[in-house]
């Protein structure tokens, strides 16, 4: 069937860059011929046999892909409820999903004759990845990080600096992600015709969010199939983590048509959404512009930005992807949330019963499973994408473990 | 039409010189010392006011104009308390252009429409928003023109041959012209480039078309207004309250008194009277 299905989902953004309300182009003049530029080029791209070959080649011997799909059996049986499977994206090279996404723009940025590179970071592992495609491609990089998650990733740090890159600890504004992020447009601006600025979360000015949304939807593309090869039909449930929502835009994207399936996105509620220490931009925040596009922000009542709180680094963002955003308010995707607690406790759980030991981030989507797969049908399934491993956490959990006596 | 931006443009020109804009946080450190900064902005000659609604995440500023917002937004001021401060100015200074410049977010959790209605009875002259380019007109420049307000456009070294007419297309009272490929108050543009994107500019508009970013010195804002229809100095201005603050972070005299010497400076440059 070729026709274009209008009631489709999947056809988002429109030409300026919307999704429904959310998205478009908010940034200075210095860089929207730029973005004119980078938006052409992927439109290109897209329609390249060449460049998509290019991309597969490197999919499948670079970063192992596709990754598994598998099934939880240890933790299916703890939870006592419906078949849980773990779409395996940390066994991908560097770690987690974020290198599907890098290696798209890299070559993107080749094809535009670009050889150096720009990225923001929060938890490190788009900077360990941005690093490790410039090492790959031969090209320079740089990558915008806060100074606090520099001290609280220092792993990361060390790789980036092994493969070649340079870290820029930020320490304007709050020393964290967004700030990482205003300082790697600024330096952008001051350095647009010869850089090429690689986001790596769904968010950012048209083309960005698509863009990032395309590379990552090989998650949700494999794991649909692998699941029709598993168990001959379409999961009941999936679930992903979200700090600006990349893992979980990938692995829904190629679902949102299937009204079977459930969908949740689990933001991360820090010490509890009423404290007000939390990133849960979706559950607690309101619609704003920042960073190129309009969506839903955590922000006062003048329109300031107000800092995310999470035991994630790379949850701890105080604003979303777009396309999240639309599709919270068309109410297609179940947003919620779990606690910095809540995760620590699914962390150890899934290291104990599985042999997996997660990162963070996806710790959030397992907490929150964990609270809803036991009251499912034992027939359902349930994929959980483990978008990344937890080796970078380490040194962030097990004081705080070990203060429990949980270890 | 006439108007104060008008005005202005006319004044200097029969002076033979281009504009002196400047520059400054609103609120910043406080708002008593603000609104006598803006004072001593006036008794020093200046053209144009361009004031800034604080932002706690300024993308296309360096760090004067970012620790100014943060100083501004420490001490309370928020997107109200600039439009009290532009109306309070208004009454105090009847003729003096005052644009507001900063973010779009603050004006769209405001209310687009309740921002241009508080801002045209505040005597609000012209707006420039730094992250609303042409693509999203619609948002807030076609609101504001209707309002009665100028929007007035930035303008790029990247802003190349194909995508000027769009930019200065929806573009009134006056184009800015950002002299570097940067964020305010770092580098500063050569001259020759500042009189060939003058040149440039003025094919596309009949706007007069004023310099900014990067201008530190009386000499700079001579040649920047002499290349083109004015100068606009911000964060060199910035930098001297940052650096006559008293140890709790309040205003000093001395922040006002200084402000006041150094825009001297400035608008005897501009005028071709420096020393």
């Amino acid at each position: 069937m070729t026709d274009v299905n209008l009631n489709s989902l999947r056809n988002q953004p429109d030409e300026r860059g919307r999704f429904g309300m959310h998205g478009g182009r908010f940034v200075a003049e210095t860089l929207m011929p730029l973005i004119l530029k980078v938006e052409a080029a992927y439109k290109s791209a897209t329609t390249d046999a060449d460049f998509q070959r290019e991309l597969e080649y490197y999919q499948t011997h670079y970063v192992g892909r596709p990754s598994p799909l598998y099934f939880a059996e240890r933790m299916t049986a703890h939870f006592g409820g419906a078949k849980l499977y773990l779409k395996r994206d940390e066994l991908n090279h560097t770690g987690a999903h974020k290198i599907n996404n890098v290696l798209g723009q890299a070559l993107l940025a080749k094809r535009m004759g670009k050889t150096k590179i720009i990225a923001e970071t929060g938890a490190g592992q788009h900077g360990v990845a941005t690093a490790t495609a410039c090492a790959l491609f031969d090209m320079e990089c740089e990558v915008f990080m806060g100074e606090e998650d520099v001290h609280r990733q220092k792993p990361n740090v060390d790789r980036m600096r092994l493969l070649g890159a340079k870290v820029h600890p930020v320490t304007s504004g709050t020393g964290t992600l967004k700030d990482a992020m205003n300082e790697a447009l600024r330096y952008w601006v001051a350095n647009a015709e010869t850089h090429f600025y690689i986001i790596g979360t769904v968010a950012g000015p048209h083309p960005y969010p698509q863009m990032v949304r395309d590379f990552q939807s090989v998650i949700g593309k494999e794991a649909k199939s692998q699941m029709i090869a598993a168990e001959g039909r379409l999961p009941d449930a999936i679930v992903a983590c979200i700090g600006g929502g990349s893992n979980a835009m990938g692995l829904f994207h190629p679902f949102l048509d299937d009204e079977t399936v459930d969908i949740y996105g689990v933001e991360a509620a820090g010490k509890g959404i009423p404290s007000g220490l939390h990133a849960a931009s979706l559950t607690g925040g309101t619609p704003g512009v920042l960073h190129g596009n309009r969506t839903y922000l955590l922000q006062d009542d003048d329109g300031q930005i107000i800092d995310a709180h999470s035991i994630s680094a790379g949850l701890d963002y105080p604003g979303i992807g777009p396309e999240h955003a639309w599709l919270h308010d068309m109410k297609r995707v179940n947003y919620v949330s779990a606690t910095d607690e809540e995760a620590l406790e699914a962390f150890q759980l899934c290291s104990r019963l599985e042999g997996i030991i997660p990162a963070l981030e996806p710790s959030h989507a397992l907490a929150f499973v964990s609270t809803m797969i036991g009251d499912m049908d034992k027939d359902d399934i349930v994929i959980l994408n483990m978008c990344g491993r937890g080796d970078k956490d380490l040194g962030a959990v097990l004081p705080k473990l070990e203060e429990r006596g949980l270890l | 039409m006439t108007s104060r931006i008008s005005n202005a443009f006319a004044k200097a020109r029969a002076e033979e010189r281009g504009v002196l804009g400047v520059f400054v946080t609103a609120g910043d450190p406080d708002a008593d010392t603000s609104a006598r900064i803006l004072d001593a902005l006036v008794d020093a000659n200046v053209d144009m006011v361009e004031l800034g609604m604080p932002f706690s995440d300024p993308m296309a500023d360096g760090p004067a104009i970012q620790a100014a917002s943060l100083r501004a937004l420490k001490n309370g001021m928020t997107l109200a308390g600039t439009l009290e401060i532009a109306a309070a100015f208004r009454k105090r200074h009847p003729d003096t252009p005052l644009i507001l410049m900063g973010y779009y977010n603050p004006i769209y959790i405001y209310g687009v429409d309740r921002f241009l209605d508080a801002a045209v009875a505040a005597g609000v002259d012209g707006l420039i928003v730094v992250d609303l380019p042409p693509e999203e007109d619609d948002e807030l420049c076609i609101p504001a023109r209707e309002a009665g307000l100028d929007f007035i456009r930035l303008v790029t070294p990247t802003s190349d041959a194909t995508r000027l007419p769009a930019v200065v297309g929806s573009a009134s009272g006056f184009v800015y012209y950002v002299a570097i490929t940067g964020i305010t108050g770092t580098a500063s543009a050569a001259g020759d480039s500042i009189s060939a994107a003058y040149e440039r500019i003025s094919a596309a508009t009949d706007l007069p078309v004023v310099t900014g970013f990067g201008i530190r010195t009386p000499q700079q804002a001579h040649d920047a207004a002499s290349r083109s229809d004015g100068a606009v100095i911000g964060s060199a201005v910035v930098e001297i309250i940052a650096n006559t603050l008293a140890a709790d972070g309040s205003g000093t005299p001395e922040t006002v008194s200084k402000i006041a010497a150094f825009v001297g400076d400035l608008a005897d440059g501009v005028a071709g009277k420096a020393g």
